[in-house]
């Protein structure tokens, strides 16, 4: 048997990871939510943000999370952009389209990212990277504490954006009716992409918030990418508050299962929590929408 | 029965090619296109036909390519008798994925969800387990020999890769002009009609996946005879189930030559560009990614469907 330290110490560890797939799942079930479309791109394009974080800190010699304020806006404009002139255009609204479309742009930046830097795997060098900080019984990073701590304030930031502004009103209206919304006069196209650009906006931190505990190389994202899938699917497609618990949970249960089954088998866990909503309950555990 | 002469006519004339060149790199390229043709036809017995989007169809081939080694391997079986094993082994791993999926109803993105899902549960347990050599692998010992399905010049894995396409076009034509390949049209179309007209749309969708999986098990069959060398990512990767789905949807997911067409394309493609960029890890799946994101722009029909694409184009607007 394990010593309950030891569990406590995993527990904590998994939180700490689930807060910030819970902030990438948050842009992935945002745009599901309003467009009802499946961004497979998504981790393509969290990739190409913890690219953009690397280049910042090291050639420009930023620090990561000063970096936040350039790339948040910077990766909401792409994504703007990207929905408006590619997804949009491409795919017509028609969903095997939408998947295609967002796959292709998966491969191009994720083989872009491969010809231009190779498959090295590239880490930043922080002054305080080695610090630890006791929590409980857990020793964590103090770059990973930050990042969880910044992950959550992303999350309250984004939900007072969805519940408070006028964008969200908008947003939220797309959501729930399309045709009404274009009504009463809302440019629904505009609102589509900007939806879309939250979504990578929030990659944007993400990714400044994950680099100095993590690493970046061209197949980073396909890791995230199913996480963040299994955690939207487990809150329910759409589901604000579902994505955040669904993204703790994974956390937890990723760190559970490499403390019992080991790294490598351990991610089982996930794809079978993955599977089994699918089939069992496609609603998710907290089904509703934005 | 319409299209098999064109089916024999396109394996009279592939068949020859051998003699008419000596360079092995036009050969290989031929071989690998018949070996991608066959994936392609395979998704599109399930993605085209029944127009289920399957993202995971390296659980299929990657089933199949193990299955053979692990039977030769470990079992000693010789390669004929693996070769069936290893169609069976991916049937019956499309009967797990497409009970598991089409009992509970999934569709659309759901369905695409679930597919890739499964493909990469498939690659951990590859990573993992003792049998399939986890993360090292499998290599095959080199014994050519057509009792071994092995060859010793290219030429010989050339013309077991056109047996294996010709049986795919075969295959796909039986059922594209069967029952079954009208039933999985009116499903594709619109399924809730397709069942009020009494079209069993679980039992006619099972058997789309089974086909589907057999093939592409068939394809991963031959991919292990021809590398003799197996890793959970070759076999599983997700590029794998990019590559089964691109053919078709490049060449036209409506047409029986689509899928060999997209192939024939992708690889050129892969090609050029590889020697456009100097050889650039990464170059052809570039311009992969832009011809899937062109064509399903501008021609949602594939190549095939160029000449119709006006009309497909007023049908794709449901927004």
């Amino acid at each position: 048997m394990l010593e309950p330290s030891i569990l406590a110490a995993s527990l904590i560890h998994g939180l700490a990871n689930g807060a910030v797939y819970a902030l990438v799942a948050l842009g992935l079930s945002l745009v599901y939510g309003v467009l009802h479309i499946i961004n497979f791109a998504h981790g393509a394009l969290l990739m190409a943000a913890l690219y953009a974080v690397y280049f910042l800190v090291e050639r420009v010699g930023l620090d990561p999370y000063a970096a936040i304020p350039v790339l948040v806006p910077a990766a909401g404009s792409v994504g703007y952009l990207l929905h408006r002139y590619v997804v949009a255009k491409a795919s017509r609204g028609r969903e095997e389209a939408v998947l295609l479309v967002t796959l292709g742009v998966a491969l191009v930046l994720e083989n872009l990212a491969l010809a231009l830097f190779r498959s090295d795997t590239r880490t930043i060098e922080t002054g305080w990277a080695f610090e630890m900080v006791a929590v409980g019984p857990a020793l964590l990073p103090a770059a990973k504490l930050a990042a969880a701590a910044g992950a959550l304030v992303a999350v309250l930031a984004l939900w007072a954006v969805v519940r408070a502004t006028d964008l969200g009103r908008a947003i939220r209206a797309v959501a729930k009716e399309r045709e009404a919304a274009r009504l009463v006069g809302i440019d629904v196209d505009h609102v589509f992409a900007l939806a879309f650009a939250i979504g990578t906006a929030t990659l944007g931190a993400a990714a400044c918030l994950l680099l100095p505990t993590y690493y970046v190389s061209p197949q980073v994202g396909h890791g995230f990418v199913l996480v963040a899938f299994t955690i939207v699917v487990l809150g329910g497609m759409g589901s604000f508050w579902g994505a955040f618990w669904g993204g703790l949970l994974i956390g937890v249960v990723e760190s559970l299962g490499g403390l019992f089954l080991g790294e490598s088998l351990g991610q089982i866990g996930i794809f079978a929590i993955f599977i089994a909503t699918l089939l069992l309950r496609p609603t998710g555990l907290f089904g509703r929408a934005v | 029965m319409r299209s098999l002469p064109a089916i024999g006519l396109f394996a009279l004339a592939a068949l020859p090619l051998p003699w008419l060149t000596g360079s092995g790199t036009v050969l290989n390229l031929a071989t690998m296109v018949l070996l991608f043709a066959t994936l392609g036809q395979a998704w599109n017995l399930l993605g085209g036909m029944a127009g289920q989007f399957s993202f995971g169809h390296a659980a299929f081939f990657g089933t199949g390519a193990y299955a053979t080694a692990i039977a030769q391997i470990r079992f000693g079986l010789d390669a004929w008798s693996g070769f069936a094993v290893a169609i069976l082994a991916a049937v019956a791993m499309g009967a797990l994925v497409g009970f598991a999926s089409f009992r509970f109803r999934l569709r659309g993105s759901y369905f695409a969800l679930v597919t890739l899902a499964f493909a990469e549960v498939a690659r951990i347990l590859a990573n993992s387990l003792e049998i399939t050599g986890a993360g090292v692998g499998l290599l095959l010992p080199l014994a050519p020999g057509l009792d071994r399905l092995q060859f010793a010049d290219k030429a010989g894995y050339y013309w077991f890769a056109l047996v294996i396409c010709a049986g795919g076009l075969v295959l796909a034509s039986l059922v594209r002009e069967s029952r079954l390949g009208a039933r999985l049209a009116a499903v594709r179309e619109n399924e809730e009609a397709a069942r009020a007209l009494g079209v069993d749309a679980f039992a006619v969708k099972m058997q789309a996946i089974l086909l589907s999986a057999g093939l592409a098990g068939a394809a991963g069959a031959f991919y292990t005879q021809l590398f003799l060398y197996l890793d959970p990512h070759i076999a599983f990767g997700p590029q794998v189930s990019v590559e089964a789905l691109l053919g078709p949807i490049v060449g036209g997911t409506a047409s029986l030559w689509g899928p060999v067409l997209g192939a024939a394309v992708l690889q050129l493609l892969g090609e050029a560009s590889r020697a456009l960029t100097g050889g650039a890890t990464g170059a052809n799946l570039v311009a992969y990614g832009i011809v899937l994101v062109l064509i399903v722009r501008f021609f949602p029909d594939g190549i095939i469907g160029m000449g119709r694409a006006r009309t497909a184009d007023a049908r794709g607007v449901t927004g």
